[in-house]
Order: C-alpha cells, then sequence, then structure tokens
C-alpha cells in the first residue's frame, strides 16, 4: 500500500509516495536520493542514520515515513542552514586547536564554508575517518547539545533534581554520543569537537537563554 | 630510492581533503551511486538456513507473483559462472549449486521495484534443504585438522629452528599456556553493497546479454559496479573472467568506502550476487545493499584461534625457546589460513624456534582478512605470554622485551630496516609510567576498583606490492592532476597522496587534486597490509620524476607522463618491519568485574609519518578496535545450527563511545632508508596489534586473574 506524503527535508518540501512499511531513512535515501543519513544496520543500533526531526535527533531507521508527514527533517546536509550554523557568525574562532597541532588552518577553506559549527569542528579535530557514521553523528551532537542546554539528564548524570543546562563533561558527552557506532575508532576527537562545541554554548548559553537549535 | 620527495607537505597534518564532503553526508558511498536513476532496481538475498546439506527445493512462484517483482534468481536459473581464468573461488560460485556449506550461504534472491517489495519477496521464497551433519566447532584436538601449503599471504606454514622440546626442558623457567581469540567481524559502519548495470551489446544482436552458456553473448557488454571495495582493480580482475568479460569491459568504481578493515579487500558473494542480478535485467541498475545481519556469514570474519604458546628462558630472562602452535578454522568452499604465528617469528630472539598453524575446514562462512590479520591475534597470545614469562622470572615487562630484543631478524639473519622496539618500551614507559608498578597484582583497590596498568609490544610488517600505475597531468593554470585506482576506505589515502604527489611536483598542495578509486583510472593494488601509502605513493613520486624527466619545469597544459611502483631492491636486504609499545590501564569493578579502560597509550615506529593528523586518527582507530577485542568483541557461533547467533551490532557489541576514554598515540620521528621514496612503512594496521594484550596483562595487574581467551568478559574475573 502506497501514500504520499509532504516532508520538509532540508529546508526543501518534498512529496515522495512511499509504501507504508517505507521508513523514514529509506524515504530519504531511496525514494528522495537525499543520502545523507546512512544505513548502518536498519535496527537502530549504530545511529548513522541519525536525522533531526523539529530539532531532535531521531533515527531514521526506526522511524515510519508516513508517521512523520509534514515533519520539518533536517540531515548532515543541511545543518549547515540552521540558525546557529552554516554562516560562521555563532561560535566563531572555532578553528580551535586540536591535539593534531593543525597550526595555521591551511586548506580548512573559509568561514562561510555552508557548514554547522559542530561539523566544522568535526574536521577540526579529525573526528572522522570513513565518513559513514560522521552526518549521523553531526546530527546527534547537534540534537544533544540542545538537549544538554533543555536540562535533560542522561543514563550518568549523578543529580536528577537539577535544573538548568547540564553540565558536559566528558562522561557526559561520552555517553549521551553512545548511540553512534563508529567502527574507525575516531571517538576520541568526536570527543573533542563536541568538547568544544559545548564550551562555546556554554559561553554563550547566558545571552542566548535558550535551547539550541 | 629516488629521493625525491621534499619535506614541504610530507609531515604536515593536512587536514583531509574529503571531510567536508563527509561532515555533510554527501560523499558517495556505492548504494549511493547513479543518484540520476530515478527507477533503479533492488536485490535482496535469501541465505540458507542450515549449515550444510543440498538444496531440495526451492518455491518461488510466491515471490515472483509479488507485485513489483522482477526476477526471483536461484542456482537453477542464475546461469552460469564461466569462470574463464579457472580460478574456481568457491566464495564466489554463487547460486550455481544446490550445495548448502554454510549457514547464511546465499540460496535465491529476488529483484523487485522497491527494498519493501524485494524484502517481503524474498521472505516468501520457500526453501527445503536435504541437510547433513555439520560441525562448526573449532576444537584443538580436532581430527580433521590438516597444514596448509602456506598461511596468508604466502608465509610458510611451520618452521623450525633448534631443538624446542630439549631447551624447554632444560630451561630454568617456562611458561606453557593456550589462548583463544573468538570469531570476529570487522563491521564497518557501512554494510558490504553494490550497484551493479549489464549494458548489453548494442548491435541488436544477442540482446539478452547472455545465455545458457554464460560466456557466449558477452561481447559488447559493458558491466558497470559501483563497489564497496578496497581495490576497484582487484575486484574487476577477480570478476571479470567469472562473467565471461574482458577487463576491459568492466568498470568498478568505489571512490568513497565506509570502512573496511579487510572485509573488502575482496570480492565477496554480494558483488557477484549484484552482477547476476544485473545480467538477468541487462540495462537496468540493480542496488543490492546486505542487511547488516547478512554481513555477518557473507563479508568474511576473523577465524577464532586456540594458540598454545610455550616460552623458556634462563633465570635472568633471556629466551632459550619459543614455540606457537595455532589452531584456527577454515572454510570448505574457500581456504584462508590466517598467519596467526607469524609475527613470533621475528618478535624474540631465541635458539630455539618453532611455529605451526593447523586448520580445520568446518561448516562456517568464509573466514578472511580483518585488520592485521595474523598479528592482531598471535601477537595477543605472545604478548600475554610474555606477561606471564616476565612474572616467572621476576622481571618487569619492560625490561624483559628489552633483554630478548634482537639485533637482527631472528628468522632470516637479515638486518632490520630500523627496529625501534626498545626505543618505543622506553618512551612509552616514561610517559605512561612503569605498567605494574611494583605492586603484587590485586592489591591495589581505589573506590571499588582493582586498578592495574599491562603493556604489550606490536609488531606489523612491510608491504609494498608491486604493479600499481600513477598518470601525472598538468592541466595548466598551475593545476595538476594525478590519477592512480587507489582507495580511500577513511585512511585518509586522498589527502596522503595529495601530499606525496605535491612535494614530488614541488606544488603546493592546493594546486594537486588526486582522482582514485575508479578502474577508469591506472591500476593500483589492494588497501591492505597497511601497504597503500608504500605502494601507490611510489608510484606517484615516479610519475612525477617522470613527468620532470619527460617534459622538464615548464610544460605544456595537457602534458601527461606514467610511471609504475618502481623496483624494490632492499627487499632482499632488509627485514623490514613496524613496531610498537602499547599500554593500558584498566580499573575492574570489584563487584561487578566490569572493566574500564581509562586510559592507553602507544608509541610507535612505523617509519615516515605522512600526515600527523590521519595517522593519529588511524593508529588511535586501530587501538579502540584492539580495546573492544579486548574487552567486546565475539560472534558466537551456534553450533547446534551453524548460525552466528549475535549477528548485528547490538549482539556483537563493537566499542561504542562510552567505552573509550584516553586513547593516546603518538610515534618516533624517524626515516626508513630502505624501503620507499617517502620512507614510510605503513600504519593501518599495527595500531591494532597488541592493544589488547596490553588490556588483559592490565587486567592481570589489576586483579591477579589471567584471563586467556577473549573477550575479557565480568564472568571470567567474577568466576
Amino acid at each position: 500500500m502506497d501514500a504520499r506524503i509532504t516532508l520538509r527535508v532540508d529546508g526543501e518540501e518534498r512529496s515522495p509516495t512511499v509504501d507504508t512499511r517505507t521508513t523514514l531513512l529509506d524515504a530519504l535515501r531511496d525514494r528522495l536520493g537525499v543520502m545523507s543519513p546512512k544505513k548502518g544496520c536498519d535496527h537502530g543500533q549504530c545511529g548513522a542514520c541519525t536525522v533531526l526531526v523539529g530539532g531532535r535527533r531521531v533515527l531514521g531507521c526506526l522511524a515510519l515515513a508516513v508517521a512523520h508527514d509534514g515533519a520539518e527533517v533536517v540531515t548532515a546536509r543541511g545543518l549547515g542552514a540552521l540558525p546557529d550554523g552554516g554562516d560562521g557568525n555563532s561560535g566563531g574562532g572555532l578553528n580551535g586547536n586540536s591535539r593534531n597541532g593543525d597550526g595555521d588552518g591551511e586548506r580548512q577553506g573559509p568561514s562561510d564554508d555552508g557548514l554547522h559549527p559542530v561539523q566544522r569542528a568535526f574536521l577540526d579535530h579529525d573526528g572522522l575517518q570513513c565518513g559513514y557514521c560522521t552526518p549521523g553523528q553531526v546530527c546527534s551532537a547537534v540534537g544533544m547539545l540542545a538537549e544538554a542546554a533543555a536540562g535533560h539528564p542522561s543514563h550518568v548524570t549523578d543529580d536528577l533534581t537539577r535544573t538548568g543546562p547540564a553540565v558536559l563533561d566528558d562522561t557526559e558527552i561520552r555517553e549521551r554520543m553512545s548511540g553512534n557506532l563508529c567502527r574507525c575508532g575516531a571517538y576520541v576527537n568526536i570527543l573533542a569537537a563536541v568538547r568544544e562545541q559545548a564550551a562555546v554554548r556554554e559561553q554563550a548559553a547566558p545571552a542566548r537563554g535558550e535551547a539550541i537549535p | 630510492m629516488t629521493g625525491t620527495t621534499t619535506d614541504r607537505a610530507v609531515g604536515t597534518p593536512l587536514p583531509r581533503l574529503d571531510g567536508h564532503a563527509k561532515v555533510t553526508g554527501t560523499a558517495p558511498y556505492a548504494y549511493e551511486q547513479r543518484p540520476d536513476d530515478a527507477h533503479p532496481l533492488h536485490a535482496h538475498p535469501v541465505l540458507a538456513t542450515v549449515a550444510r546439506g543440498r538444496v531440495r527445493a526451492v518455491r518461488t512462484d510466491d515471490a515472483a507473483a509479488a507485485e513489483g517483482v522482477v526476477a526471483v534468481l536461484t542456482h537453477r536459473n542464475a546461469g552460469p559462472l564461466p569462470d574463464l581464468d579457472g580460478a574456481r573461488d568457491g566464495e564466489l560460485a554463487v547460486l550455481q549449486s544446490d550445495a548448502v556449506a554454510f549457514r547464511g550461504q546465499c540460496v535465491a534472491v529476488v529483484v523487485a521495484g522497491t527494498p519493501e517489495t524485494a524484502r517481503h519477496a524474498a521472505s516468501l521464497v520457500r526453501v527445503e534443504y536435504d541437510e547433513e551433519p555439520h560441525d562448526t566447532e573449532l576444537r584443538a584436538d580436532s581430527p580433521s585438522l590438516y597444514a596448509p601449503e602456506q598461511v596468508n599471504p604466502t608465509f610458510a606454514t611451520d618452521t623450525d629452528e633448534g631443538d624446542v622440546d630439549a631447551a624447554l626442558a632444560a630451561a630454568a623457567v617456562t611458561v606453557d599456556r593456550t589462548y583463544r581469540t573468538p570469531m570476529e567481524h570487522n563491521a564497518p559502519m557501512e554494510p558490504h553493497t553494490a550497484v551493479a548495470v549489464w549494458e548489453p551489446r548494442t548491435d541488436g544482436a544477442d540482446a539478452e546479454g547472455t545465455d545458457a552458456e554464460g560466456a557466449k553473448g558477452t561481447e559488447g557488454v559493458r558491466l558497470t559496479l559501483y563497489a564497496s571495495t578496497q581495490g576497484a582493480h582487484t575486484v574487476r580482475t577477480t570478476l571479470a573472467p567469472l562473467f565471461g568479460l574482458r577487463p576491459e569491459q568492466v568498470r568498478v568504481v568505489a571512490p568513497h568506502v565506509g570502512g573496511g578493515f579487510g572485509s573488502k579487500g575482496m570480492p565477496h558473494a554480494h558483488d557477484v550476487l549484484a552482477v547476476l542480478c544485473a545480467r538477468a535485467v541487462p540495462g537496468r541498475a540493480v542496488k543490492l545493499a546486505l542487511t547488516r545481519q547478512q554481513t555477518f556469514p557473507l563479508a568474511g570474519h576473523r577465524t577464532p584461534t586456540i594458540q598454545r604458546l610455550r616460552l623458556g628462558a634462563d633465570a635472568d630472562g633471556r629466551l632459550t625457546a619459543i614455540a606457537h602452535e595455532v589452531v584456527e578454522h577454515t572454510s570448505t568452499v574457500k581456504e584462508f589460513a590466517e598467519q596467526t604465528a607469524v609475527g613470533t617469528r621475528l618478535m624474540y630472539a631465541a635458539p630455539h624456534r618453532r611455529t605451526r598453524h593447523r586448520l580445520a575446514a568446518l561448516d562456517v562462512p568464509v573466514p578472511s582478512w580483518m585488520r592485521a590479520p595474523g598479528e592482531a591475534p598471535g601477537l595477543f597470545a605472545l604478548e600475554a605470554a610474555m606477561d606471564e614469562l616476565a612474572a616467572a622470572v621476576g622481571l618487569d615487562p619492560v625490561e624483559l622485551r628489552l633483554r630478548n630484543d634482537p639485533p637482527v631478524d631472528p628468522e632470516s639473519g637479515k638486518p632490520w630496516s630500523g627496529r625501534h622496539l626498545a626505543e618505543c618500551l622506553r618512551e612509552g614507559a616514561r610517559r605512561f609510567g612503569r605498567p605494574g608498578g611494583g605492586a603484587a597484582p590485586g592489591s591495589r583497590v581505589e573506590d571499588g576498583e582493582w586498578v592495574g596498568t599491562g603493556v604489550a609490544a606490536s609488531t606489523y610488517p612491510y608491504y609494498a606490492f608491486p604493479g600499481s600505475e600513477a598518470l601525472v597531468r598538468y592541466d595548466g593554470g598551475g593545476r595538476w592532476t594525478v590519477r592512480i585506482g587507489a582507495a580511500d576506505l577513511g585512511t585518509g589515502s586522498r589527502t596522503a597522496l595529495t601530499q606525496i604527489a605535491a612535494d614530488a611536483l614541488r606544488q603546493p598542495v592546493d594546486a594537486v587534486t588526486v582522482e582514485l578509486g575508479d578502474t577508469e583510472l591506472p591500476s593500483a593494488t589492494v588497501a591492505g597490509g597497511s601497504s597503500g601509502t608504500a605502494s601507490w605513493g611510489s608510484a606517484v613520486v615516479a610519475a612525477a620524476d617522470a613527468f620532470r624527466a619527460e617534459h622538464g619545469h615548464d610544460p605544456a597544459p595537457g602534458t601527461r607522463a606514467s610511471a609504475g611502483t618502481p623496483e624494490d631492491p632492499d627487499a632482499e636486504r632488509y627485514a623490514r618491519h613496524s613496531f610498537g609499545a602499547q599500554f593500558a590501564e584498566v580499573r575492574v569493578d570489584v563487584d561487578t568485574g566490569e572493566v574500564r579502560v581509562p586510559r592507553m597509550l602507544g608509541v610507535f615506529s612505523v617509519g615516515r609519518v605522512v600526515n600527523p593528523r590521519t595517522a593519529r586518527s588511524q593508529f588511535v582507530g586501530g587501538m579502540t578496535m584492539g580495546l573492544s577485542m579486548a574487552l567486546h568483541e565475539e560472534g558466537v557461533l551456534d553450533h547446534r545450527t551453524g548460525h552466528t547467533v549475535n549477528h548485528d551490532l547490538t549482539g556483537y557489541h563493537v566499542a561504542a563511545h562510552a567505552d573509550v576514554c584516553d586513547v593516546e598515540a603518538v610515534w618516533l620521528d624517524e626515516v626508513d632508508p630502505h624501503v620507499n621514496a617517502m620512507g614510510a612503512r605503513g600504519i593501518g594496521e599495527i595500531g591494532i596489534v597488541g592493544a589488547a594484550a596490553a588490556v588483559v596483562n592490565a587486567v592481570h595487574d589489576a586483579t591477579g586473574i589471567r584471563v586467556r581467551e577473549l573477550p575479557v568478559t565480568p564472568d571470567k574475573l567474577l568466576g
């Protein structure tokens, strides 16, 4: 059985006809040709398909497309166009010193490279190798930073009565990013990238006064 | 040695050139190719549910009748594989007979208009089997053990020197222990996928593209395969004759590969299956993506091993005898003999030495390469045994290794091109702290956790394969293009080759574009054995040299030159190996037995590092996989059914972010003058080697418990 649905994908309205069994991930990849979210397991075990739906991270392989008729979907391809990303205006100076010592930023491109600051941080810290988990990682990181800003606790949060933004130490970041597997083993660098972005947002948070994105 | 590289780009941490495409998800992997093809077909395989037997009947009527189904292929109608070069690779003889040699073997495939339809229709295929008794269990005393002719890739199966038994009997101190490693799975994040297009001859004759004889009718056919592979040319070389095609009729495209770790080093059944499907629907693109579950039986794995290590030493810890005897499995359709004990042949000096490899051909999926085949499981056992020897002698584990550091290759007697294991161990101990710490094992408890540290040595051979070719073209306007059919599966080879090319051309990196991952480009060897930079980089440097020699310093736009991997005269003169020292700290929960690894340090000696940024990522990634091997990874075969029961990423746990803490890699500043123009020995695999032993040795230091069977799960510490 087929159904016609409407999705707003990376800012563009699309109306695919999908089999009612079609997952959001397969609708994006096989019906709309949006290949940015990846299929790593199709069972919600690896996180490669992570996209933002209404600003929250969602595993595209565990979501039925027809259940998301009318949804606003942002993939890694469209992250740079989010209000806090892409133009390099927020969280500027993000070419922070990674432990790689990538000194002068040669070939890093201009700040208006269309990337979300989290994506920029992944590049700066080499938080990727094969790149297959990466679109999911960056979407997950953006969604996770928003969850933390909104005060969501995690499995390793000690004080569940605390209000206000969650404090993202390394243990918290590792836990909150553990839904995204990376077989190349880039975790150490992903941590550095997310840690940097968490710090940038922590500094910006009082002025901003609201959750991101 | 041409010595033509300068140090301008090589050695600098150039950011990954495909990084932007990867963080946005716009780098196309195999399944994502042909974006303009609005209606590709989708294939879904049907896998055998018995471990051994014959397909008695395949009922495909219901599947074929399902709406949207285009074809259902079984061994009865898939058509023959002419196999022109007679390689008779049993793994690739897909749908060629009714025989089932392992559970998970492909017995049918459905081609349909959508992935949902294909998958549903595949579930409608009814297969009946005549089951036969099977055996999937590896046992050290299996009566079917045999000695393979050689072990991967071309090493001697056995080696003997001196009189090991007499030396062990006379030794002041001995260790005689058996270590086991489980079946392990590569599990790259990109499952194995392929898109195949079989375009029939265009002159109208025999437009079907094939017939009952298979080989006939292939004249004029063009096959395009978008593959998830570590070697586009390897896939072409293997598959073309299988389908009765000449290599030039086949194009294999693989610009981006979502990890492989060996499992994409050679074509597997799914590649053949995709082409069989495409041949059945000529002119249409067929997309085939193995499910994660299907990758477990079909995309290779590391054999389980049973390894007996016997070490004999004098009272000062100087080794007198080393014996490393390995039992491992292979499949019945294709032999893969992992070289598990080969690393032991060169690690330490001893006058009496023996290595053995014995295989049992079981009714199991086909084992294959997995990151550091041989060294990864072999050095786990050797380095755990060395730790046991250090304890038996009462020596510091670093000192034990220093005392047995051989001045020349113990096996060949050749000088080392550069063996710096001692420096790695000393530098690591300086940075990390002396492992063991001096306190008795099991005596240090902090916050309800046993705390301990461990060390292990690491090694990986230098491989450079002949046969790669590079083309250098001056595009005009100060821009250059370098073409080589190499692969970048996340290693950073696209970036490293650009740096090598820039220096060889004496140009800035911005001026050079490297094209790779396509058989339309000059031929390249497989990305395996940590050989890529050496093999391809040498060809690139040679091509740049040739370009300058032919065209001088002021070339006309469009000028080009090609060259292949140059001769390697030092290959016979030197023993060429990389080395490393791995350190780990563990904390083991006293109540639950959970093992955490707060920090790991690897110190490596690998010759010159072309790109410290991507190199560090590879080292750390290898160590992370070693941590995963130590604590998590175990493919569980149910011997009653031959089924890998934990065939997904929850059951087969690979290290997740929360499992990995501080992993640091450093390397010695060196250039190996006896390898290639870059002075680089390769870095892709050494990071995993020894890492598991360091963790296990640390677990012993923490708890006093020797775990000799990976992975170190809590039950082994609480028993």
